[in-house]
């Protein structure tokens, strides 16, 4: 399948990046590693009539430390994060998530910024930035603002991203020490979870976060208080549906979802353990 | 961009995919294309030493880079050591996934050169053969890591 024709623009900033975006308004797209956004274009769900090229703007690549936090440029890719030692040893459980994602070819090209800025439910990437309390710096026109992580996702592949804004800088506080675990539940290689747990706990502090289980990624907030007040893993993973929403399709349906929730938070509160 | 160390250049709209371009203009037909959804890994091709699936690449995003497609890795008539051990090992059936698994498995021995069988059916998961041959492909790319 080939896309719907496009104009294609190739910027070198994250000044230029917006100035597209303001140019050329709602028909603009960035494309980023282009693994969420060019199989959507192939199977025409999207005909955007611009595409802006930012994979090439090199000072969005980069894995920082921030002092209380770490700070990671929207380019980088899902690999760089995989393999990071400053994640590893502040932040690991991004690298788990990271290195959850797809397969290696989509590692290599799929980035960061473009994930959480896709929004999708069902990735790994959102619910886990979610867990660990993070939060997104975006840029548009008027400037630089900073948006926590649990205000960015606002409906099913809606964000907080104004059309002339763009996600430069992803910032994930240092957990350094936590055990950590990633829970992901699926059938086939390579594909997404049917349902993924992000958690994470450091003394009394827990961070727990949903993949798949509602229009937006979820951090399971009664199961966080639950472990708080020194509830067993059992009993704090029995909260991990409430509330939730999740969809139903071919793989699970609603009830199959709220049972792997409370199974998967389970295990990672037991892997935290 | 560069392909097999020659440089190759052409005019294309910018919806043009990679693998499209590598195999009709560039006329380079060993990358192979299996789907639609970026699942099958058949297109599997290096760009600047990497593992990336050309089906879900433009090639304007290619340009002025190094690629390297299953018709760059035999020298002088000698079988890359992978194609050796996938021919030593059968593990092809039709062949239709074969570039794509060699160049995939080249990819990921050049990240981890001495894999487990897990981390080689791990590292190889973004690769559907539908013949199904698997265990003798893991084999073919466990014995190029001994070697
Ligand atoms: C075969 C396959 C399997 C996959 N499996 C998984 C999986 O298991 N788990 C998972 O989480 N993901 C999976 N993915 C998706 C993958 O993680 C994508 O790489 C990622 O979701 C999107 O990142 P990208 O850089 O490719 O973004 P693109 O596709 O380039 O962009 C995605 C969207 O975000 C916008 N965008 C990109 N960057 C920015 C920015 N800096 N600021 C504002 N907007 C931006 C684009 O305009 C577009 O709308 C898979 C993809 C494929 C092809
Ligand atoms: S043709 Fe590229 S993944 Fe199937
Ligand atoms: S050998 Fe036939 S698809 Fe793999």
């Amino acid at each position: 399948m080939i896309p719907a024709a496009f104009d294609y623009v190739r910027v070198d900033s994250a000044d230029a990046a917006v100035a597209q975006l303001v140019t050329h308004g709602e028909d603009a797209k960035l494309l980023a590693g282009g693994h969420s956004l060019l199989p959507l274009l192939k199977l025409r769900l999207a005909s955007p009539s611009v595409l802006v090229d930012i994979g090439r703007v090199k000072d969005l690549s980069y894995i920082r430390d921030a002092g209380d936090h770490i700070a990671i440029g929207a380019l980088t890719r899902h690999r760089d994060v995989e393999i990071s030692e400053m994640l590893k040893q502040h932040v690991s459980l991004l690298a788990l998530a990271a290195g959850e994602v797809g397969d290696n070819q989509v590692r290599h090209r799929g980035t960061i910024g473009g994930s959480i800025a896709h929004g999708d439910p069902a990735s790994d990437l959102p619910a886990t930035v979610l867990a660990l309390g993070g939060s997104f710096v975006v840029k548009g026109p008027k400037g630089e603002r900073t948006i926590a992580a649990s205000d960015f996702f606002q409906g099913f592949l809606t964000t907080a991203l104004a059309a002339d804004e763009l996600l430069t800088e992803i910032r994930v506080p240092k957990i350094t020490g936590a055990k950590v675990s990633f829970q992901k539940f699926n059938r086939r290689a390579q594909d997404w979870a049917i349902v993924g747990v992000a958690a994470w706990k450091l003394g009394a502090k827990s961070g727990v976060g949903l993949v798949n289980m509602g229009s937006t990624p979820i951090r399971a907030s009664t199961v966080e208080s639950a472990v708080a007040s020194g509830a067993s893993a059992a009993d704090a993973a029995a909260h991990a549906a409430d509330g939730c929403e999740p969809p139903a399709d071919l793989n699970a349906s609603v009830e199959y979802r709220q049972h792997l929730a409370r199974v998967l938070v389970r295990r990672a509160l037991e892997e935290c353990a | 961009m560069t392909i097999n160390g020659q440089t190759h250049s052409h005019d294309v709209e910018p919806r043009t995919l990679l693998v499209h371009f590598i195999r009709e203009n560039c006329g380079l037909t060993g990358t192979n294309v299996g789907c639609d959804t970026s699942s099958c890994g058949a297109c599997t091709i290096h760009m600047n030493g990497e593992s990336v699936k050309s089906c879900t690449v433009l090639a304007v995003q290619a340009d002025g880079q190094a690629l390297t497609t299953i018709e760059g890795l035999a020298k002088d008539g000698v079988l890359h050591p992978m194609q050796e051990a996938f021919r030593q090992n059968h593990a092809l059936q039709c062949g239709y996934c074969t570039p794509g698994m060699v160049m995939a498995a080249i990819g990921l021995l050049d990240e981890n050169p001495h894999p487990t069988e897990r981390e080689v059916r791990l590292g190889l998961e973004g690769n559907l053969c539908r013949c199904t041959g698997y265990h003798n492909i893991v084999k073919a790319v466990l014995a190029a890591a001994s070697n």
